[in-house]
Order: structure tokens, then C-alpha cells, then sequence
């Protein structure tokens, strides 16, 4: 009995000191709990479809105003539009060393950031990139097909296994909370970015991503990351996806490597006999 | 068409791009699926079928799981060879020459030797499961297993290419003249049609309600097919997985094409058009029509067979049969282009050899 009391006051504890992230969360994207997301045919929450986020946060996805285009030439159509961010409190809890490297990546962002090499993004830039994705979902896997480079993950409902090796994309084990997946990222590599402001990660990055249906065209979601060797403590990000309502919606080709050809290897070319 | 060695040395310069993971998943490969020691996938395809493919939860036939088309069939019927089938011997033996050619070395100390071996990581074919068959060749139509001749329309369009790649100059003077392979843009896996991609050639294909996904281990090429919802069981999907009857405009050209799929009873029938035709498949151009046709014969075996309509370039479609053999996944990433060492490191040893070359004729003409 007393024994049930402690541990009752301790949760109520430990939900008061919860709260205030709940509320933060919630403030960003708010939630509809009583929404319950129409089934597959074997009675998952269905989250099939194309799906897209509405925000700035590829650019920065910490607050940051309107500012100039990074390449001169493409003026206004290259500026970076304003956002409010999708960090939860605003700022990244960066170890002192880490915020620094974020500014040097910054300073160097057009030769140093991957997606300008059209290499894979990672995770959850992925998500929040700017392009569409799919999500195919099958009892065992469920797959997110992302157009920009082709970018693919597999998640595992099934037949769970840890990373066989560092990649850029993670290995991604998932599983259902109530109407939530709840997808589990570890296994990466520490080359890919969160953003093209910089903000980084090592290779100990683990993700926790929270998919929330909230109705028939959003979902909710909620990131958790953590990199002891970058952050000072675990962070979340929140931000809704959107639904592409058109009938003949479809993920289209962006196999960016012929576009970056010049860029990385022109330097390389035969010149012309003199 | 290129030289045998030319594609192994192809082949070969792929590798030096994504070693890693490549010999990470070859010998999960290797391990996990011992060749098989019965012939299979020589079902004729006009046959009574007794097996009934199992069900995905809203009543497709299922084809879902990891899949390899692997082989050592060739696409043409080799010359000299004037029947559909071999004996079972005579199979056995073509087989062997094959696995013997692909596990040649290179001379060290010779410029073609790249310090690697084919065999020792398990890449040549025959160290995972391939599929086995009796036939000479893929192709079935016509029957004598050789692609039909070109049109004349074909011919000039054949010899239009040849100018417009010597414009691009030798395949080191850039990376725009090099190999689409090499440059990690695309490889022979995920067509269409899907053939054998020397190495690697694994798949896996989940369904959901109106779609089949098919992923290609090489540079993580994926399929995504809509189905055609006439076609679908099940209630229909939200309108934003895709529409069967809808086709993109034509002035949408994609590397894969634009694919839309149907279930004729078991068989999944997947047409594709908006070719780009950068990719040419044997000579293909921008009005190539791929059909092909996925059928689940057994627990272990997807009959795949596809027919390939440019009247354009060929004079007759053409048609080829091939098989996909069950295998073991995870399928890893293949981040082909983010490390592609071996192009810029070919750049490079081109710029030098130049350098040197022009150097040393300085030299002379200082003597």
C-alpha cells in the first residue's frame, strides 16, 4: 500500500515535470487526441499516402528571420524565408564545442553540406527536407520512399535487428503505440546534416520518431534525438505532415547525382590540348 | 554492344564506389543462401499451374519478401547455340565456363589489374543463390533467343548516339562521358525490365492497398507501381497512393520510366512508358514500351516475364523470360554516388597520366 503510494507520487512527480514539454509540443503542433485513423486490412492505424511537411525547417530548423540567398546569382528566388522553428524551446542543447562546429559548418555550408552533393539526407532531415514522400505499409515493413535522391527507409515491424553497420539513412526498427509508430533510428553514420544552417550530429545519433495520425490529412510528428556527443541532453523537434489530396499524386524522379556532376568532379574535366 | 571484359572491368570499377557495403551484403548473402543444387525456373509458362500464390490481408496475390534474379542465363541466345534448351549436362557446363570467366583474375602488374579480386568477397555470382534454368537464352520471342533487327529509323538513331557520346570524348575525360554505372546514376537491377546486375541483384517488394514497391539493392532504386484500382481487391486507398488509369504527360520522362500495374488473376502486368532513354535498354529509345508480367509459381519462385515494344528502334517487340528466387534480407544501403571514390579517383589518375605523358614529351623535345 505505502509502496503503491510512492510510486503513485512519483509518477505524478515525474508527469508535473513532463508537463511543460507536453504543453511546449502541443503549442507547436496541436494535437487532436480523440481522432482515431481509418484501419488496413490488417487493422493498423493507415498512414499509406504521400506526405509532405509546410515549413522552413531544411533551412534552419531552429527560429531564424528572413535572410539573404547563399549563391549571389539567385537573388530573391535563393533567399532563405523566415521561420519560426521546429525545435522544442527554440534552441538545440549543444555541448560548447558542438555550438561552435555548428557555426564553422554554417560559415562553409555551400562546400561542406551533403544535400547541396545530392547525397543521402539522413534522418529526420528526410522528413522535413521539402519534397514528398511515401509511405507503403505492409504488417512487416513499412517502407518511406522520398524523392529527393531517391532516398529510401525500410522499417522493420518484424524480425527487429540491431544496425548491421553505420549508414546514412539508419536502420529503423518500428512498432505500434495505440494509434501511434514509434520508430526507433540508431546506426548512423556522422555525415549527414539536420538542416542547411549547420546543425549537426555524430555517428552516436539516435532517433525516436513518433507518427500521429490527427486526422484524415495530418499527422503529428514528434522527434527525439539524442547524441551524447554532441548535445548536452535529449531534444525534441515537433512539426504536422501533410497529405497530397491530388488524384494522380505520385513521387517523381530526382536523381540529383546528374545534376552535381559539374560541381564535384568538373575540376577533373580534360582540358582541351593547348 | 561492349566487349565481355569491358563490362567486367565495368563491373569491376563499380565496386571501388561502395565497397563496403557491397561486401557486407554479398556475404550476408553468401552465407545465409547456399546455392541450389536443382535446376529451377524453367516453367514454360503455358502449363496447368496448381499452386495459388498466398494472400496479402486485402486479397492480393502476395509477392511480398526478398527476391534475387541473379543468373547466368544471358539475354541473347549465344551463337552457335541452336536450341531453346540445354541437357541438363550441357547446362551444367555453360554454367561452369561462365563462373570461370567471371572469376578470372587480372595480371598483377599490368595496367588491368586493380588489385582486386572478384571471387574473394563473394561477388561473383555463383558464391549466393542464382537462378538455375535449362534455357539458352532469355529471350523466347523470337525464337531463335537473338533480338530482332533494327529499323531503319533505329539504325540512324543507333549511329546518332555513337556521334553524340564521341562528342563527350573517351570515358575518362569526364564524368559526364563515363559509364552511367560507374557514375553511380543507375544500374542494370531496376529497369524495366529488371535483369541480373552482375552483382547485388537482390529486391524486395512489399504491398500495400493499390501498390506494389519493388527495391532494387543497387543505389536503392525503387519501383513504386500504382495499381489500377478496377484491378484492386479490397477497398480502395486514399486517391494520393496514385491512380492506375492515370498516365503522366508525355513531357514527363523519368530514368524508370512511369510505371502502372494490374492484376490479370495471379499475374501482375506493369506497363511502363515515359522513358527518358538515357538509360537505353539494348538500344532502346524515348518510345519504349516495357510489359511486364510477375507471377508467383511457388512458395520460393516469381516468374517474370516482360516484352519489349519500341517500334521505333525494332522491327518486331520482343519478349524474354527470366525468374526471381526467394532469398534472405535485410537488404543494407547502397549508397553508391556518396561514395564513389572510384570516379574521382579515375579522374584523377587520367589528369596525371596526361600530365606525365605531356611532361615526358617535353623532355624529348628538350634532347
Amino acid at each position: 500500500m505505502r509502496n503503491r503510494l510512492l510510486i503513485g507520487t512519483t509518477l505524478a512527480l515525474m508527469a508535473g515535470s513532463l508537463l511543460p514539454v507536453l504543453t511546449n509540443v502541443a503549442a507547436q503542433t496541436p494535437a487532436s487526441p480523440a481522432y482515431r485513423a481509418p484501419r488496413t486490412p490488417d487493422g493498423k492505424p493507415n498512414l499509406n499516402g504521400i506526405w509532405q511537411t509546410m515549413n522552413t525547417a531544411n533551412w534552419n530548423i531552429e527560429p531564424h528571420p528572413a535572410g539573404p540567398s547563399p549563391v549571389r546569382d539567385l537573388g530573391a528566388a535563393g533567399a532563405v524565408p523566415a521561420g519560426l522553428g521546429v525545435v522544442e524551446g527554440g534552441e538545440i542543447p549543444y555541448l560548447p564545442a558542438a555550438r561552435t562546429k555548428q557555426q564553422e559548418n554554417y560559415a562553409n555550408r555551400l562546400k561542406l553540406d551533403p544535400e547541396i552533393k545530392c547525397y543521402l539526407p539522413g534522418v529526420p532531415r528526410s522528413t522535413y527536407q521539402g519534397m514528398p514522400f511515401q509511405i507503403i505499409q505492409s504488417t512487416k515493413h513499412i517502407m518511406l520512399i522520398h524523392e529527393f535522391a531517391g532516398a529510401v527507409r525500410t522499417i522493420y515491424m518484424a524480425e527487429q535487428t540491431e544496425a548491421p553497420a553505420d549508414s546514412w539513412m539508419g536502420w529503423s526498427n518500428g512498432r505500434w503505440e495505440g494509434e501511434t509508430l514509434v520508430v526507433d533510428t540508431k546506426g548512423f553514420n556522422d555525415r549527414s546534416w539536420f538542416d542547411r544552417a549547420g546543425n549537426f550530429h555524430s555517428d552516436a545519433l539516435h532517433v525516436v520518431e513518433r507518427f500521429t495520425p490527427r486526422s484524415a490529412e495530418t499527422i503529428t510528428y514528434e522527434v527525439t534525438i539524442e547524441d551524447p556527443k554532441v548535445f548536452s541532453r535529449p531534444w525534441k523537434m515537433s512539426m504536422p505532415l501533410y497529405k497530397h489530396v491530388e488524384r494522380n499524386a505520385q513521387i517523381l524522379e530526382f536523381r540529383c547525382v546528374e545534376f552535381v556532376e559539374d560541381l564535384l568532379y568538373g575540376h577533373l574535366r580534360k582540358q582541351p590540348a593547348k | 554492344m561492349k566487349p565481355a571484359w569491358a563490362s567486367k572491368r565495368a563491373a569491376r570499377r563499380r565496386l571501388l564506389g561502395a565497397v563496403a557495403a557491397v561486401v557486407l551484403a554479398a556475404s550476408v548473402a553468401a552465407a545465409q543462401t547456399p546455392a541450389p543444387r536443382t535446376p529451377a525456373a524453367q516453367t514454360p509458362s503455358v502449363q496447368t499451374r496448381t499452386y495459388r500464390a498466398p494472400r496479402t490481408a486485402d486479397g492480393q496475390p502476395d509477392l511480398q519478401g526478398f527476391w534475387t534474379n541473379s543468373t547466368y542465363t544471358p539475354l541473347e541466345r549465344p551463337d552457335g547455340v541452336t536450341k531453346p534448351f540445354y541437357t541438363p549436362a550441357e547446362a551444367e557446363a555453360a554454367i561452369k565456363l561462365a563462373v570461370q570467366r567471371e572469376s578470372a583474375q587480372t595480371e598483377p602488374g599490368t595496367t588491368a589489374d586493380v588489385h582486386y579480386d572478384f571471387s574473394q568477397f563473394g561477388l561473383d555470382r555463383s558464391q549466393s543463390l542464382y537462378v538455375r534454368s535449362l534455357r539458352t537464352s532469355l529471350i523466347v520471342d523470337p525464337a531463335d533467343g537473338k533480338i530482332p533487327p533494327l529499323t531503319d529509323q533505329g539504325k540512324r538513331r543507333t549511329a546518332q548516339r555513337g556521334e553524340e557520346q564521341k562528342k563527350l570524348g573517351g570515358r575518362w575525360d569526364s564524368a559526364e562521358s563515363n559509364q552511367l554505372d560507374d557514375r553511380c546514376l543507375i544500374m542494370a537491377g531496376p529497369g524495366p525490365p529488371m535483369m541480373d546486375a552482375g552483382y547485388n541483384s537482390n529486391y524486395h517488394i512489399v504491398q500495400s492497398p493499390g501498390v506494389v514497391m519493388i527495391l532494387t539493392e543497387m543505389i536503392h532504386d525503387v519501383r513504386i507501381i500504382a495499381l489500377d484500382p478496377s484491378t484492386r481487391s479490397g477497398s480502395p486507398p486514399a486517391s494520393s497512393t496514385g491512380d492506375g488509369r492515370m498516365l503522366v504527360d508525355p513531357k514527363i520522362r523519368q530514368w524508370m520510366g512511369v510505371s502502372r500495374g494490374r492484376w490479370d488473376g495471379d499475374t501482375l502486368v506493369v506497363e511502363t512508358t515515359n522513358f527518358n532513354a538515357k538509360n537505353p535498354f539494348r538500344g532502346s529509345d524515348e518510345n519504349l514500351k516495357v510489359i511486364e508480367r510477375f507471377t508467383r509459381v511457388s512458395d520460393d519462385t516469381i516468374e517474370y516475364r516482360f516484352t519489349i515494344d519500341d517500334p521505333t528502334m525494332w522491327t518486331r517487340p520482343w519478349s524474354a523470360e527470366s525468374a526471381m528466387k526467394k532469398t534472405v534480407g535485410p537488404i543494407f544501403e547502397h549508397a553508391c554516388h556518396e561514395g564513389n571514390f572510384g570516379l574521382y579517383n579515375t579522374l584523377v589518375g587520367a589528369r596525371l597520366e596526361e600530365k606525365n605523358a605531356a611532361e615526358d614529351a617535353l623532355k624529348k623535345g628538350a634532347k
